[in-house]
């Protein structure tokens, strides 16, 4: 019976030893996964990416950057993110905003809906747009008749990268919209106004982190898009080339200074954008704590005459 | 400015058919505190926002201060809401939430700082202007609702649980603060209660609702001494309920509040059918609640305070003479 006890004793004891000895081994393990494949699969590329970039020193840098089709494709993606986003934060918002507040009939299939250029690849959405408005597309006869290029042309370009880019922005407001609920709308109407003040005084306001999240979100890849745009494109050089499409040529062309030189400054972009993404986030969770942290100091006395507290705090 | 509701209808078209607010009518006189109390799901929120105007009835009409406002939108209507959630704007500083409503309505810029400092006053806040909702205690938050929804002078005060949310303790205080606040203000409001004690306390007038319909209406002590249906005897001040069958069939429910019985010490000449046992006995404050298991088997919830315990001597286990003072009958759901 002393025997049983004392099986008992050393095998819990065993066991307890073990669990926690696994414990460390599967963090340990786990641990190394993430960093290996995180070295092999991010720091490893995007170190050869600028190491490439200025293997020939600063000079063959900047010549690569400078030449007139590099600066055309640097000019265009910035244009077409510049009209991407502002569209999509508009329509982002709209649908968010229909979507969360309002029910109809098909709602759940909207929603699927604002999913769906992200669940297609890319390459079919630019693919669409050729069937739509290409020569021999749906549209094509009327818009040749007009004389209006939007297939190898700047046009189609924006519209396959606004199209891939959409759920960004809708998605990140949609859900910080749900959260928050319908409370102060309801209060601001009650208090009066009317639905143009609700969304510039109450509702934008609220939402605001969940768009600039959305927006740097979609810009980042409104810049890099490639498959849709590569369709659309045509790679006229200095006329329908964005920077990813301009890196594929000259990697193409074995001018790999020039093809990692540009993919260099488009890779910096992206990681401008994840910093600014991150330290809006820190600031964020910075004014949450000291807001929560300076309530609890003063939630104490609730119902005690401020000045006494001022006193008392003095 | 009194609310005047005439046959209310509001059937939520998702899930089941069943009225949410079926046919509801009650005026909430003026001046004075009305609570629409009633269990979960009775109704009585949905029928806030009726009046509001946060919800479109599907038939029936609100009248305020006499004038029909069935088809007058929210913002025109001139209530005052104060939500459950308190709904402060997050990102507003108590200041502007409280002058909100006025910017709205382009009062000067002189008036409204007037205005908010008198409300801070009287929500005993002055000093907090540019604090943020998040950096408020709960029964702050809900006082500075309050001073937002009375901002814009409104005909009427529309609370949805307004203490809800809030601690025993605090909820108490805030109670007691509000009847003396409305004292002073004396603006028409409807409180939207589950709280029977806080329905009691604080109003001049109580609806109460079962079920999307109202079971009662009347004066508080009305309701309580002359519940008009078992529902009402039970769901107000709590009861002692025997039921039997009359030799008719009809079902009897005999409703006995536990302060209306006396207990006595047995007598020589007292027979073992009219004694009962105290199973327990636990002191509250001032009074003693007991309980004593009847000859029938039923068990009896009763009330004494402290004073009338000890002058009888009674302790757990002691047999006694219990006498009902008053009590409550009906059949078959009427009162008799």
């Amino acid at each position: 019976m002393s025997g049983g006890v004392a099986t008992r004793w050393n095998g819990s004891g065993k066991r307890q030893s073990r669990v926690a000895a696994e414990a460390d081994w599967v963090r340990a393990s786990l641990i190394g996964i993430t960093v290996l494949f995180l070295g092999v699969a991010v720091v490893l590329p995007l170190s050869v990416v600028f190491s490439s970039a200025f293997s020939k020193g600063f000079e063959a840098f900047w010549a690569a950057l400078s030449e007139p089709d590099a600066v055309s494709a640097i000019g265009l993606t910035l244009l077409t993110a510049a009209i991407a986003v502002p569209l999509n934060a508009v329509f982002g918002i709209a649908a968010a905003w229909l979507v969360s507040r309002y029910d109809f009939w098909g709602k759940s299939a909207l929603v699927t809906l604002i999913d769906l250029p992200f669940s297609v690849s890319p390459v079919i959405s630019g693919l669409v747009f050729v069937l739509l408005f290409g020569a021999q597309g749906f549209w094509g006869r009327w818009l040749s008749a007009h004389d209006i290029k939007i297939i190898f042309a700047v046009p189609g370009i924006v519209i396959a990268t606004t199209f891939v880019t959409f759920p960004l922005v809708a998605r990140e407001v949609l859900a910080v919209m749900q959260a928050q609920g319908n409370d102060e709308e309801e209060a601001a109407l009650t208090l009066g106004a009317g639905g143009f003040r609700i969304l510039t005084r109450i509702t934008l306001p609220k939402i605001r982190w969940g768009v600039i999240y959305g927006v740097i979100l979609c810009n980042a890849r409104a810049m890099g898009e490639f498959g849709a745009v590569s369709v659309v494109s045509g790679h006229i050089r200095g006329q329908t080339n964005t920077m990813p499409l301009h890196v594929e040529i000259l990697y193409n062309e074995y001018n790999f200074v020039g093809a990692f030189s540009v993919a260099a400054l488009l890779a910096s972009l992206a990681l401008v954008t994840l910093v600014v993404k991150k330290s809006i986030e820190l600031g964020v969770a910075l004014r949450a704590r000291r807001l929560s942290r300076k309530a609890e100091r003063d939630g104490r006395a609730s119902l005690a005459p401020p000045s006494l507290k001022m006193r008392s705090l003095a | 400015m009194s609310v005047e509701a005439t046959l209310l209808v509001k059937t939520f078209a998702s899930g089941s058919d069943v009225a949410a607010v079926g046919g509801v009518s009650f005026t909430a006189p003026e001046g004075k505190i009305t609570s629409l109390l009633g269990p979960s799901g009775s109704g009585k929120s949905t029928l806030l926002r009726l009046i509001a105007g946060l919800e479109e009835p599907d038939s029936g009409s609100i009248r305020i201060a006499g004038n029909d406002v069935t088809s007058v939108p929210v913002k025109r209507r001139e209530v005052g809401f104060v939500f459950q959630s308190y709904a402060l704007f997050r990102h507003m500083t108590v200041r502007e939430n409280i002058a909100f409503g006025m910017e709205i309505r382009n009062a000067p810029k002189a008036a409204i700082a007037e205005r908010v400092k008198e409300l801070l006053s009287l929500i005993q806040l002055s000093g907090y202007e540019e604090r943020f909702p998040a950096q408020l205690s709960g029964g702050q938050r809900q006082r500075v609702a309050l001073a937002r929804a009375l901002a814009t002078e409104p005909k009427v005060l529309l609370l949805d649980e307004p203490f809800g949310a809030l601690d025993a303790q605090v909820r108490v205080e805030l109670r007691e603060w509000l009847g003396r606040f409305h004292e002073r203000t004396r603006v028409t409001t409807l409180l939207v209660t589950h709280d029977q004690e806080e329905a009691l306390e604080l109003s001049q007038h109580v609806v109460l609702l079962n079920g999307g319909l109202v079971a009662q209406a009347g004066a508080p002590h009305e309701l309580y001494d002359h519940p008009a249906s078992p529902f009402v005897a039970s769901f107000l001040g709590g009861a002692n309920v025997t039921r039997s069958r009359a030799q008719d069939g009809r079902e009897v429910s005999t409703f006995v509040r536990p302060h209306d019985v006396r207990l006595a010490k047995p007598l020589a000449s007292s027979s073992d059918l009219e004694l009962g046992t105290v199973d327990r006995l636990a002191r509250i404050g001032g009074n003693v609640k007991l309980t004593v298991s009847l000859p029938s088997g039923d068990a009896m919830s009763v009330q004494v305070s402290k004073l009338e315990l000890d002058k009888l001597g009674i302790s757990i286990g002691d047999r006694v003479v219990v006498d009902v003072t008053s009590s409550k009958v009906f059949v078959d759901d009427y009162a008799i």
